[in-house]
């Protein structure tokens, strides 16, 4: 074991001199067995997947900056399984279950806290949507709970639910599974582990162009010269459709700025996740004791990682009709990501047009929970050449047949 | 926030505006005669660059009109002509 107690111990006697970098720093071969994009999250589980699972580890993944440095780590960490429709319930559940013994099979500390997801009903629409959702969950063999106003209340204290309020708090879901974790550490987790297995990670390595011969992928070019592949997997979140376009087909993307923002450290004060979607803010408070908040995206095209004031105005004051007594808490900082908004609000995982070109992408404000599941299905596709079969639903050709995966209308959804 | 050149009241902040994304997506004339494909490029499939991109924005708290503008995505920096 890399991270025991006992090495702890030794490297604090010794002034932390022994500690090894966690990957090496790869440069890249010209060929490859598997080469994939982007090394946020999503692509290094695959990575690490195709070893573990597959025994592939003739495989690079390729990172135009540093790894990490993506929506992986400007997320908001929120992390849960209840979504409505049965394919992404098996889908999001399947991760959830592969983080409740990540830490562990990482021997990475991954700070994952099932502190309980709160989804806050306003109306009467959110009451009967919140309960059928806690119904459909509880069929798929998700854990998922009904809370009235004084049991919101109960389990989290700060929430104001009096009545009166503008918005009313007239009860919430409650997934007690659900929780957050430390974002960068699960990338660097599962860089480690997919490393010690042989696979390259190759940092500040842009793809730029794909070589494509008889409609079959051969290779990428990049900004480290080309390399040649037997199949790529394109994980690049934001830019998917940059890569798409490179590749000659479009998506059913669109390009936004998600912003996020901390305040300055309290003491333990919510003990839990809260989401609302009516007055449309997500709220946690991290380990270091920053409430980490975030809300809906920038209504326009974007690449540029940062939106506009009027948004974080708004997602302010949706915090404070929630928690009057946040009123003079200072914020911090505060940044953006670039998601990948599908029409749906369901990720795409599957073939592209072009042969051993596949994608995984769409997962738009809400991928951070799926990054184990995302990994494992994507992993399969990439060995087999075939979806697993919980990733099947969510193939590009669903935007032809008509069998969408509707999250935006089941509500719960982002983040 | 962006400051957006309506044509018909002059410069306006972004908060008067909705965003309508791409432009020049045009409603196919026989919607029957499309594959399955065809209709799905057409109502789903969107160019999304990182770059110059030419999008419709409806001025909703002003004249109420939409207008196309070209503005970069990498650099929101908004074309004058
Ligand atoms: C502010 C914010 C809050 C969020 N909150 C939550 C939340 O609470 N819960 C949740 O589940 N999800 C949340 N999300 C969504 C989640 O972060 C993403 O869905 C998820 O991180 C995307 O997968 P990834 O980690 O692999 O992406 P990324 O980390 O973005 O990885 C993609 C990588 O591809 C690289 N790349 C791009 N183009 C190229 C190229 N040409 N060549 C080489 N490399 C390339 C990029 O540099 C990047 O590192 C949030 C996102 C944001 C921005
Ligand atoms: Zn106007």
């Amino acid at each position: 074991m890399r991270y025991s107690f006992l090495t702890l111990a030794r490297e604090a006697l010794s002034g932390h001199r022994g500690w090894r970098p966690l990957w090496r720093d790869a440069a890249p071969r010209g060929r490859y067995e598997v080469v994939i994009v982007g090394a946020g999250g999503h692509g290094l589980a695959t990575a690490y997947y195709l070893a573990r699972n597959h025994g592939i580890t003739d495989v690079a993944v390729l990172e135009k900056g540093w790894l990490g440095g993506g929506n992986t780590a400007r997320n908001t960490t929120i992390v849960r399984s209840n979504y409505l429709w049965d394919e992404s319930a098996a889908l999001y559940e399947h991760s959830l279950k592969l983080w409740e013994g990540l830490a562990e099979e990482l021997d990475f500390n991954l700070m994952f806290s099932q502190r309980g997801v709160l989804n806050l009903a306003h109306n009467l629409h959110d009451v009967r949507e919140g309960r059928r959702r806690v119904e459909a969950n509880r069929r798929n063999g998700i854990d998922a709970e009904w809370l009235g106003p004084a049991e919101v209340k109960k389990l989290c204290p700060p929430i104001d639910v009096s009545p009166t309020a503008r918005y009313p708090v007239l009860g919430a879901t409650l997934q007690r599974r659900g929780g957050v974790a430390r974002h960068d550490a699960v990338a660097w987790g599962y860089a480690r582990a997919a490393d010690a297995r042989g696979v390259d990670i190759v940092e500040n390595c842009e793809v730029t162009g794909f070589r494509i011969e008889a409609g079959r992928v051969r290779g990428v070019e990049t900004t480290r010269g080309y390399i040649a592949a037997n199949r790529v997997g394109l994980v690049a979140a934001g830019h998917s459709s940059v890569l798409a376009a490179l590749a000659g087909f479009r998506l059913p993307i669109q390009s936004h700025p998600l912003q996020a923002l901390v305040s300055e450290p309290l003491k333990p004060v919510l003990p839990c996740v809260v989401m609302s979607n009516a007055v449309h803010v997500y709220v946690s408070q991290s380990d270091k004791g920053e409430l980490v908040i975030g809300a809906g995206i920038d209504a326009y095209n974007s690449y540029a990682q940062r939106g506009a004031f009027h948004v974080i105005e708004s997602q302010m004051g949706a915090l404070l009709e929630l928690f009057p007594t946040f009123s003079r808490l200072k914020m911090m900082r505060s940044w953006g990501g670039i998601v990948d908004v599908c029409p749906d609000a369901s990720p795409i995982i599957g073939k592209t047009p072009i042969e051993n070109l596949f994608i995984n992408c769409g997962w738009g404000t809400g991928g951070f929970k799926a990054t184990p599941g995302s990994g494992w299905v994507f992993a399969h596709l990439l060995a087999t050449g075939e979806p697993h079969p919980l990733a099947a639903p969510f193939a590009l050709e669903r935007f032809s047949t008509g069998v969408l995966v509707d999250e935006h209308g089941a509500a719960a959804v982002a983040h | 926030m962006l400051l957006i050149p309506c044509p018909f009241c002059g410069p306006r902040d972004e908060v008067e505006f909705r965003y309508g994304g791409e432009a020049g997506i045009v409603r196919p004339k026989d919607p029957d005669a499309l594959s399955d494909a065809e209709w799905a490029d057409y109502l789903y499939m969107r160019h999304n660059p990182k770059g110059r991109l030419e999008e419709r924005w409806f001025h909703v708290h002003g004249c109420r009109r939409w207008f196309t503008i070209a503005r970069s995505t990498a650099t929101h920096e908004i074309e004058r002509e």
